[in-house]
């Protein structure tokens, strides 16, 4: 009888597991079938590595956009990464574990504040200090990239930390019993350790700078233009679907698709990376 | 000239630590600068009672319970169907190149970035399928969002239990899924609940998924099918359209707040499981 | 075990909560489009609710470009659309002017222009004009700041001025709102928006003279104005036409104004 049982059981978490997958399927599915085809249509070269952003004149270049959110994201772990990494080496080696274990916490729940409230302060408080100091309009790409490397210092502080604090103290102490400094064990020893792990808290974060919306509509100015300037605004390839999404219909509503299929490739090949790099790392080992 | 290691460590030391600190105060003024200019603003009256004049006045209370609603019917959703997919593709299944495909897959799809969930819920859930600016499409598309994580950090919790701990279940009798029940799932439990919460974080904090498919109205919901408003899309509104910027403040603060709650409740849980386990 | 079997009747309970109010009592009224008008349909959706508790009014934003694809395609009940004409699309649609609005030019107030020619708005928008010293200000960059594409108060705007194509440099914003705030914070910015959101943080210019008053929208001097518009299936449920009716009366003719639109007549 319990046998019986098991047999409801098992074939109940296949149409669970079925279902969940079948919704996540639905979505990509939903996506490339809106995309795929307007890209076969307005071929790679028009839509891609076109300028012209105008699809009331069928026109859907979207380069201005690609560039832009490239620039933002690079811009962003530019800030993001030294200091979080450095945050992060500090806090696991050159401060007792007594203080990291307050401050790590505290860094975390500080990642829960909302984007928008980050690009409010970026409009109030950035954008204008940005304006009366290096000029321009202050909504900006400088202004986007700053407010997005904020916001991913957080998690790759945490990522990051968790992968150094699981380098085996077996290696510090090898390091030094060598005659190393503190300093030299770490550079020598525990972040090439810990670089799978550190790797991961980047890439992480480059999805997360890659994929904001609101902070960067608020921020960053919107205009279609590549950039010359960090002073200059730009608009991003999310914010692009955020802003033409409630009035593009037909075609234009196919090109919002299709940008979401290239923000898909982008994070797919991200991931890649990722999961590569781990996996080298664990079989060098 | 060879620096002598004393002296590149104390550089060292000083950089990161300066670097340190400047992250934790630029975090910290954050939050101070938006609590200290929010908190005047919130009282009990303001918790409790409704916005008027397009939230120049009033409260929050209808947007409130939105803020509350939305996430919970996201977890609802996605919580069995994940935690479910996770036990399937652990326990009973074999490690093969679908299950490795499907992985790739879920984190892929963890990682898109949300205004994409919002695009493909307001065409496919408010405009097709006609349900309208409402609760429920906002709910089915923010658990669409949260439904790779979940299965994600619970598919890492239920590996995590030792298979000792299953070896000795079943030595004793008991079938697959009286062992997944009774031994597995209670200590895969903290690992699950703080995917849980992170999930319920990112939902509370989430705008633009939210704009478009649940909408923005103002007024208490009465059922699935009415559209609300969240603390983070009325934030983004207030503040943005210049209606009020105390009120904005004030939202932002009680916004802050209670994603600090919830994120402590995770760790609280978190510990609380872990304590009950060492018993 | 325990905290599963709670957190099933937890789920459980929300699910019944959730359906119960599927048995609906009250007819729900979605409008959606205008961002400009929204402000105007909430308060009108609040008086009128106070004597019609059988209906419920949501107001979405969207822009006027939403607004009529939700009434055509049944996603709102009634779309606002603030356009000096409806599309052609737009016509199996029944349509109302419930007021009329004003598109005023605005600047921050530190700015010392206070006049434009129509010309002049043209060429700054377009590009042509770059310096605030061309049009008697400072020595600046203007900042253009405009609406995004699917908003009513753009295309009346761009359509009114005639003969447009928008700079590709200016900025986008995606609200009435958002663009008085950044023409409040930027003393080089120069945007339009509907005159009922004017407030003492930024300043209208005159256009060829004309100062954007209701005086001038209601004798037709001032030449930038547009209707805005309710739009409703022809099969409407009563309820819905009810609200039209409402809106077009005196009462709500006159809170339109009050607030600060112009009536409709």
């Amino acid at each position: 009888m319990k046998l019986n049982g098991e047999k409801i059981i098992r074939y109940t978490l296949v149409a669970v597991a079925f279902s969940a997958l079948a919704s996540l399927l639905l979505i990509a599915v939903f996506i490339m079938k809106e995309g795929v085809p307007f890209m076969v249509k307005v071929g790679l070269r028009d839509f891609l590595f076109a300028s012209d952003w105008d699809p009331q004149a069928g026109k859907y270049g979207i380069y201005p956009m690609v560039v832009a959110s490239l620039y933002v994201t690079f811009g962003a772990m530019l800030i993001g990464a030294p200091l979080g990494v450095a945050g992060a080496i500090f806090l696991t080696e050159f401060v007792p574990r007594s203080v990291m274990r307050v401050i790590k916490p505290t860094i975390e729940l500080l990642a829960g504040i909302p984007s928008v409230v980050f690009g409010f302060l970026g409009v109030m408080v950035l954008a204008p200090f940005i304006r009366s100091t290096l000029g321009g309009p202050g909504l900006s790409l400088l202004a986007a990239a700053v407010i997005l490397g904020i916001m991913v210092l957080p998690t790759v502080i945490s990522i990051s930390t968790d992968a150094i604090s699981a380098v085996p103290n077996s290696y510090r102490e090898g390091a030094l019993a060598l005659g190393a400094t503190r300093w030299q064990s770490v550079y020598m020893v525990i972040l090439k350790a810990a670089r799978p792990g550190i790797m991961a808290s980047l890439i992480l974060a480059m999805g997360r700078a890659l994929g904001e919306t609101m902070a960067v509509i608020m921020v960053a100015g919107n205009t279609v233009r590549i950039p010359h300037a960090v002073t200059d605004p730009v608009r991003t390839l999310t914010a692009n679907i955020a802003l033409e999404m409630a009035s593009a219909t037909g075609m234009a509503r196919e090109a919002l698709f299709a940008t979401g299929v290239v923000l898909f490739v982008v994070i797919m090949i991200l991931n890649g990376i990722a999961l590569s790099a781990i996996k080298g790392k664990v079989r060098g080992r | 000239m060879r620096i002598p290691p004393r002296i590149t460590q104390a550089l060292a030391v000083t950089i990161l630590g300066s670097a340190t600190l400047l992250t934790v105060a630029v975090l910290l003024f954050i939050i101070l600068f938006v609590l200290g200019k929010g908190l005047p603003g919130v009282s009990l009256e303001f918790l409790f009672s409704a916005p008027r004049d397009m939230g120049r006045e009033g409260g929050i209370f209808p947007i409130l319970v939105g803020t509350f609603l939305l996430p919970l019917m996201a977890i609802v959703i996605a919580l069995p169907l994940g935690v479910g997919t996770a036990i399937y593709l652990t326990e009973y299944t074999r490690e093969t190149r679908l299950t490795q495909a499907l992985r790739f897959g879920t984190d892929c799809l963890a990682g898109i970035p949300s205004i994409i969930f919002g695009l493909f819920g307001f065409i496919f859930f408010v405009v097709m399928l006609k349900m309208g600016w409402c609760l429920l499409s906002g709910g089915l598309t923010l658990a669409i969002m949260i439904l790779p994580t979940i299965i994600r950090t619970a598919e890492e919790a239920i590996r995590a239990v030792p298979n000792s701990y299953r070896e000795v279940s079943y030595s004793l009798g008991a079938t697959r899924w009286e062992t997944v029940l009774k031994v597995v799932l209670p200590n895969a439990l903290p690992g699950i609940v703080t995917g849980v919460m992170l999930s319920l974080g990112r939902s509370i904090g989430e705008t633009a998924a939210v704009i478009f498919t649940a909408g923005s109205a103002l007024r208490m919901p009465a059922s699935a099918f009415d559209s609300v408003r969240t603390m983070s899309v009325h934030f983004y509104i207030l503040a943005r359209e210049g209606i009020s910027n105390e009120k904005a403040y004030a939202t932002a603060a009680v916004l802050i707040i209670s994603v600090l709650l919830v994120n402590l409740a995770a760790y609280g849980m978190m510990h609380y499981f872990m304590a009950r386990r060492a018993r | 075990m325990k905290n599963m079997n709670g957190f099933l009747g937890l789920a459980v309970l929300a699910g019944v909560i959730g359906v119960s109010g599927c048995g609906k009592s009250r007819e729900n009224i979605t409008m959606a489009g205008s961002t400009a008008f929204q402000p105007f349909a909430e308060k009108l959706a609040d008086h009128y609710l106070a004597t019609h508790p059988e209906v419920s009014i949501t107001v979405q934003g969207g822009g006027s470009s939403l607004g009529i694809q939700s009434a055509l395609s049944g996603t709102a009940q009634i779309g606002m659309a603030d356009l000096v004409k409806l599309p052609p699309e737009a016509a199996l649609l029944k349509s109302v002017v419930a007021a009329r609005d004003g598109i005023a030019v605005v600047l921050n107030p530190a700015n010392k222009v206070d006049s434009l020619t129509m010309d002049q708005v043209h060429d700054i928008f377009t590009g042509k004009i770059r310096n605030w010293k061309d049009v008697g200000g400072a020595d600046h960059a203007i900042a253009v700041i405009s609406r995004e594409a699917g908003s009513g108060t753009r295309s009346s705007f761009e359509q009114i001025v005639g003969n447009f194509k928008l700079t590709p440099d200016a900025l986008i914003q995606d609200s009435n709102g958002t663009i008085r705030e950044t023409v409040a914070n930027d003393a080089n910015a120069v945007g339009y928006l509907s005159h009922g959101l004017i407030n003492a943080k930024i300043k209208a210019v005159t256009v060829d003279g004309e100062a954007c008053s209701e005086a001038g929208i209601m004798s037709g001097s001032y030449k930038l104005v547009r209707p805005v518009f309710l739009m409703a299936k022809p099969d409407a449920s009563p309820a819905c036409l009810a609200f039209l009716d409402y809106v077009l009366s005196p009462e709500g003719q006159e809170l339109i104004h009050t607030n600060g639109l112009i009536r409709a007549k």
